[in-house]
């Protein structure tokens, strides 16, 4: 009897008798006899609570968190302070435990959440129709391609270089399967070739996808860029930070079909890497396309407000091989967090941490930029994430700064061969003055070292 | 039946946005610190935001008591019986959620450097090797974040490894039993979906088989099957099933939904498949969350495994008196590339692996032992009484972890359709078994107790199920106007649809 | 028990198709719709997604779905020809085709591009049997 399990040897026996056997082996004998096992598996035995948590704490210590580095590390996920509430709500058992609410009238709780989270991401992208919640940022561009191809019947999509390399990479990897081609057009100081981008739009294109802020940081004129998808009857795919959303120009007022992106900044944890989710908001005319589950209002017999999984008809469940996506998770608990966050911030404070990020980005920027062997890789406008180009390796330079407790961000090289040199930062409201000074001479002394080839 | 409101029902639902106020708020902010300039000159106005979202204006309190006043309207597997077949819904213990929320996993960001992550790709590629044992198969990519997700990848998989021995092929074999999941993946895959039909045991038929592969001779891909299957039986054919296959050129792809029943006791890779996936959210007690998140690994044949998405993560061999390091493999000329961002739902790999070490290779086999166990006894339970004559089992043998009802009978009989006993389960304090699924059985109940139900859940379940059908017997409207207890009664999902309100509307 | 056909209305003037739906032929014209039977087992209809104007459909093959919570389900041409006029009111009145599957819940308006194929669709009488069996 493991510690997660109840029948005694008593039960056990009381058990097989009611079933009319004599031992659990005997359940197995459906299992042809070459397919047992046979053999126990080899794996380590068992082990106590205690034990476990030991083990898992020891591995956890082999890791650089942001617990005890200062890190400037972003590039979709970003340290932000997730409010103590949001742990509290989200660790209730009665959020934690059940399964997608299949059973509405005992699932009210999670459906409301659902339905109060897809308005707030309406509201923050100015897109009156959003989805409960997706896998998370890079993978929900994929399923706008295959909405898009939907859409448009058409089979060509075209990214702009300014997206995010795993989003892009992600849309590749599902374009071989659905059929559909991508084209990529290029930055040109830290924004996308406007002039590329409208050459590469054409009566085949089924989508234009963009991100602002960029992976560079920079922030985008979706609307001016947008005109092209506009022109050729393809949908506007815009990819965004939920955390600039209280500053910057939402998708919705930009021409925008779809606003998607990765949901972590608002209440996840970093998790390295997940889960957190993705979200997903479109106009009225994609709602029988959208991908994912979604809450609606409705009533009780007697009258009463209630919420239910509305738009089921879209699903796999339901409409199998002609379903608009296979997914059927919502994130829900991830969304759950969102929302938490979102009402702690409320309506102010949201527009307030958006305008931190801007006025400490413009310092840290500004202060870097001043750094004797670092240079701003591009001077367009920025929220809350820039880069910069390093006079010395950057994978050394990067070692020597995290000697210091540092993890001064994240290198452009291996995604952007061109930007070999880059270096991309990101500020949070948790990273102060006090750190960002330390960075910019943490950076230059390192670069110094480096150019002048002191050992390490 | 008296309609007396219970107080949660007489408590209208209200929003969150409907309790704000403007000037309230909870979050104090740090300050900027930093010498200020306005807006406009750092970012073009013409970018700028002129109106902020109307999110809700609310205090601290007040927020806490609204989303605690929203989980009581729910109910979950810590409150009670949670017999969802095909969902494993098993204990979610709670040291999991502790070693998940150390900073060393939860505050790690996914772009640190590997040398400053070891721990984090050790634990990822000890689970690997666990999850490879488990499944009797040699590697495993833990990216994909969902069974769905995995079932894409295997797809993607699959046309890769064709596409590479220089072939085209167009078709995917899926039982019409199969989980909707299924087709639609193929579907997004860019394959055709072939149904295979179902026997009166729920395996695959095999003349159908054989005349679906002769067919469609050098365009089938890939055969997708659950085992055990949607009726919780052992396809006893699979041995065959595979070679077929094999033979015809395609893949094997297993849909782990159903491996809760046979961890230790038979493998997915020893029947003969190629991809598997596995639900870490099923059999390895990540919590279901309402609806995510999970995780849906995949573990694949030495064939396969040049294609895997990448990153990788691989161990490398220590020199030079150091012990082994751990890296994320990005070179990898064969691979389909990415299915999401960074290295996969590693929150859930920590969960997952916490949940093996505690259990070991000999707790796994037996938590499969019992799970079988109970849902035979269960089963033997409701073959007793009302239950028996009412609701007979769909295929009479041993199942493994779950089971098939048929409420046929009862609907003729008592006039109840199986949708009046879900709701009526409700107000007995049950969440009910999963309903009409799988198609091929009429008015299907679908039952999974899983191995952390101790008996005593097990016995007032069925005897729960006896009092409905007795009840039933003498006021057939009491379960068909159920339920009564329940936060809202049955809700008009109709009226949800033909006029969808997705959002709050602000006047 | 009462046979299936005697629970609903089949009209004598129309033409009936074995996937359970109807024409009513004026003409080269024909308007089209899905039967009393069909629109029962559905269960109340949510949604009607049509053809374009302009698209030509086959007999035997679907050009349409009608959708309610639980079920999505194909509409067969029961004649071959071209769209000429959809019934745009469904689009906020589904409910139509529940309440009045013959009159307000048409569905389509089609010039028919093989009239004679009418011969091979069965009369009131035939399809109330095909119902009862």
């Amino acid at each position: 009897m493991t510690r997660y399990t109840s029948a005694t040897p008593d039960d056990r026996r009381e058990m097989l008798d009611a079933i009319g056997v004599s031992s659990v082996d005997e359940l197995f004998e459906q299992i042809p006899e070459p397919l047992r096992l046979g053999r126990p598996l080899a794996l380590p035995d068992g082990m106590g609570e205690a034990e476990v948590y030991e083990r898992l704490a020891a591995l956890a210590e082999r890791n650089a968190d942001a617990e005890e580095q200062v890190s400037f590390l972003g590039a979709g996920m970003y340290d932000h302070y997730v409010p103590a509430i949001v742990d509290a709500i989200t660790s209730r058992s009665e959020f934690l435990t059940p399964y997608t609410p299949y059973q509405p009238e005992i699932s009210q709780g999670g459906l409301q959440v659902m339905f109060e989270f897809q308005t707030a991401m309406s509201e923050l992208t100015a897109l009156p129709v959003s989805s409960a919640g997706l896998y998370e940022g890079p993978s929900s561009v994929a399923s706008a391609g295959y909405l898009a191809m939907g859409a448009t019947k058409r089979r060509k999509f075209v990214v702009s270089r300014g997206v995010h390399p795993h989003s892009r990479e992600t849309l590749r990897t599902y374009s071989v399967g659905y059929g559909a081609e991508v084209v990529e057009v290029g930055l040109e100081g830290g924004l996308t070739d406007a002039a590329a981008l409208a050459e590469a739009v054409d009566g085949e294109t089924a989508a234009v996808f963009l991100q602002t802020p960029n992976f560079l940081g920079a922030v985008e004129d979706v609307e001016a860029l947008g005109a092209a998808a506009k022109e050729h009857g393809a949908l506007l795919i815009v990819a965004c930070d939920p955390m600039t959303l209280g500053i910057l120009k939402p998708p919705g007022e930009c021409g925008a079909d779809i606003a998607l992106g990765e949901g972590q900044p608002l209440g996840n944890r970093l998790d390295f890497g997940g889960p957190s989710f993705g979200f997903f908001c479109a106009t009225e005319a994609q709602i029988r396309r959208m991908p994912g589950r979604i809450a609606g209002e409705t009533e009780d017999v007697d009258g009463r407000r209630g919420f239910v999984l509305a738009l089921q008809t879209r699903e796999q469940h339901i409409r199998r091989e002609k379903a608009t996506n296979n997914i059927c998770t919502a994130q829900a608990l991830n969304a759950l967090g969102a929302m938490v966050h979102l009402a702690w911030l409320g309506r102010e404070g949201f527009r307030e941490i958006g305008e931190l990020l801007v006025q400490r980005t413009a310092y840290a920027r500004e202060r870097l930029a001043g750094v004797s062997g670092v240079e701003l890789l591009h001077e367009a406008p920025v929220a809350r994430e820039f880069a910069v180009r390093l006079e010395a390796p950057v994978e050394k330079v990067l070692d020597r700064v995290a000697e210091r407790g540092i993890a001064a961000g994240y290198p452009l090289g291996r995604e952007y061969p061109e930007y070999k040199d880059g270096l991309l930062v990101a500020i949070t409201e948790r990273r102060t003055k006090a750190q960002i000074d330390e960075l910019a001479e943490a950076l230059g002394a390192a670069v110094a070292a480096e150019r002048e080839g002191v050992t390490a | 039946m008296a309609l007396t409101e219970t107080p949660m029902q007489a408590e209208k639902a209200q929003t969150i946005y409907e309790k704000s106020k403007a000037g309230r708020r909870a979050a104090a902010l740090p300050a900027a610190e930093v010498p200020e300039k306005p807006l406009a000159e750092l970012i073009p106005e013409n970018l700028l935001r002129a109106e902020p979202p109307r999110l809700p204006e609310i205090a601290e309190p007040e927020i806490v008591r609204h989303y605690n006043r929203l989980s009581r309207r729910n109910f979950d597997l810590d409150s009670g019986f949670y017999p969802l077949g095909s969902c494993t819904m098993k204990h979610n213990p709670r040291l999991n959620e502790r070693v998940a929320a150390l900073p060393g996993h939860a505050r790690l960001h996914p772009a640190q450097d590997a040398r400053r992550a070891q721990g984090a790709l050790e634990l990822m590629w000890l689970l690997q090797e666990s999850l490879s044992e488990i499944c009797g198969l040699p590697h495993v990519s833990l990216q994909p974040s969902a069974g769905s997700h995995g079932e894409l990848a295997g797809l993607l998989l699959t046309r890769a490894y064709h596409a590479d021995r220089g072939e085209v092929r167009t078709k995917v074999l899926a039982p019409d039993t199969s989980h909707g999941t299924n087709p639609a993946s193929v579907t997004m895959a860019g394959y055709e979906v072939v149904k295979v039909a179902t026997d009166e045991v729920g395996g695959v038929e095999m003349a159908d088989l054989r005349a679906k592969l002769a067919e469609n001779e050098g365009e089938v891909a890939c055969l997708m099957l659950t085992n055990p299957n949607t009726l919780g039986v052992f396809d006893e054919n699979i041995a065959e099933i595979a070679s077929l296959i094999h033979e015809a050129g395609g893949t094997l792809y297993y849909d782990g939904a159903n491996l809760n029943a046979v961890m230790g006791k038979s493998r997915p890779g020893d029947m003969g498949f190629d991809i598997v996936h596995v639900n870490l959210h099923k059999s390895f007690s990540q919590p279901h969350g309402g609806g995510g998140p999970g995780a849906g690994p995949i573990a694949v044949s030495d064939r396969i495994e040049p294609f895997l998405p990448r990153p990788q993560v691989v161990r490398l061999e220590g020199s030079n008196g150091h012990g082994p390091n751990f890296d994320l493999d990005f070179e990898r000329p064969k691979s389909i590339g990415r299915l999401r961002g960074f290295q996969g739902n590693f929150g859930v790999f920590v969960r997952s692996y916490a949940y093996i070490l505690s259990l070991g290779g000999d707790g796994l086999t037996e938590a499969s032992e019992t799970a079988v166990l109970n849902a035979n006894y269960l089963k033997a339970r409701l073959a007793e009484g009302r239950a028996g004559d009412r609701l007979p089992i769909a295929f009479d043998r041993h199942c493994m972890h779950e089971f098939v009802l048929s409420g046929k009978p009862m609907k003729r009989d008592l006039g109840l359709a199986t949708l009046d006993l879900a709701k009526r389960l409700l107000d007995y304090g049950f969440h009910p078994p999963t309903v009409y699924f799988p198609l091929l059985v009429d008015e299907a109940l679908m039952v999974e107790p899983t191995e952390t139900e101790a008996k005593e859940s097990l016995d007032a379940f069925a005897e729960a199920i006896e009092k409905i059908l007795a009840e039933a017997e003498t006021d057939p409207e009491l379960a068909r106007n159920a339920p009564y207890t329940t936060p809202v009664r049955r809700l008009d999902e109709v009226k949800a649809t033909r006029q969808p309100v997705v959002r709050q509307q602000f006047d | 028990m009462a046979p299936a056909s005697s629970e609903g209305t089949y009209p004598e003037d129309l033409r009936y198709h074995e996937e359970h739906d109807w024409a009513r032929i004026e003409g080269d014209q024909a308007t089209m719709g899905i039967t009393w039977y069909a629109q029962d087992s559905l269960g109340e209809v949510v949604f009607f997604d049509p053809p374009e104007v302009g698209a030509t459909i086959q007999k035997d093959s679907s050009y349409a779905e009608v959708e309610s919570v639980k079920a999505v389900s194909d509409v067969i041409a029961p004649l071959s020809g071209e769209i000429v006029e959809v019934n745009d009111a469904l689009q906020d009145n589904p409910e139509k085709v529940n309440e009045d599957p013959y009159g307000e819940g048409w569905l389509v308006k089609v010039r028919l591009t093989a009239p004679e194929e009418a011969e091979t669709l069965l009369g009131v009488q035939e399809y109330r049997k095909m119902l009862d069996r």
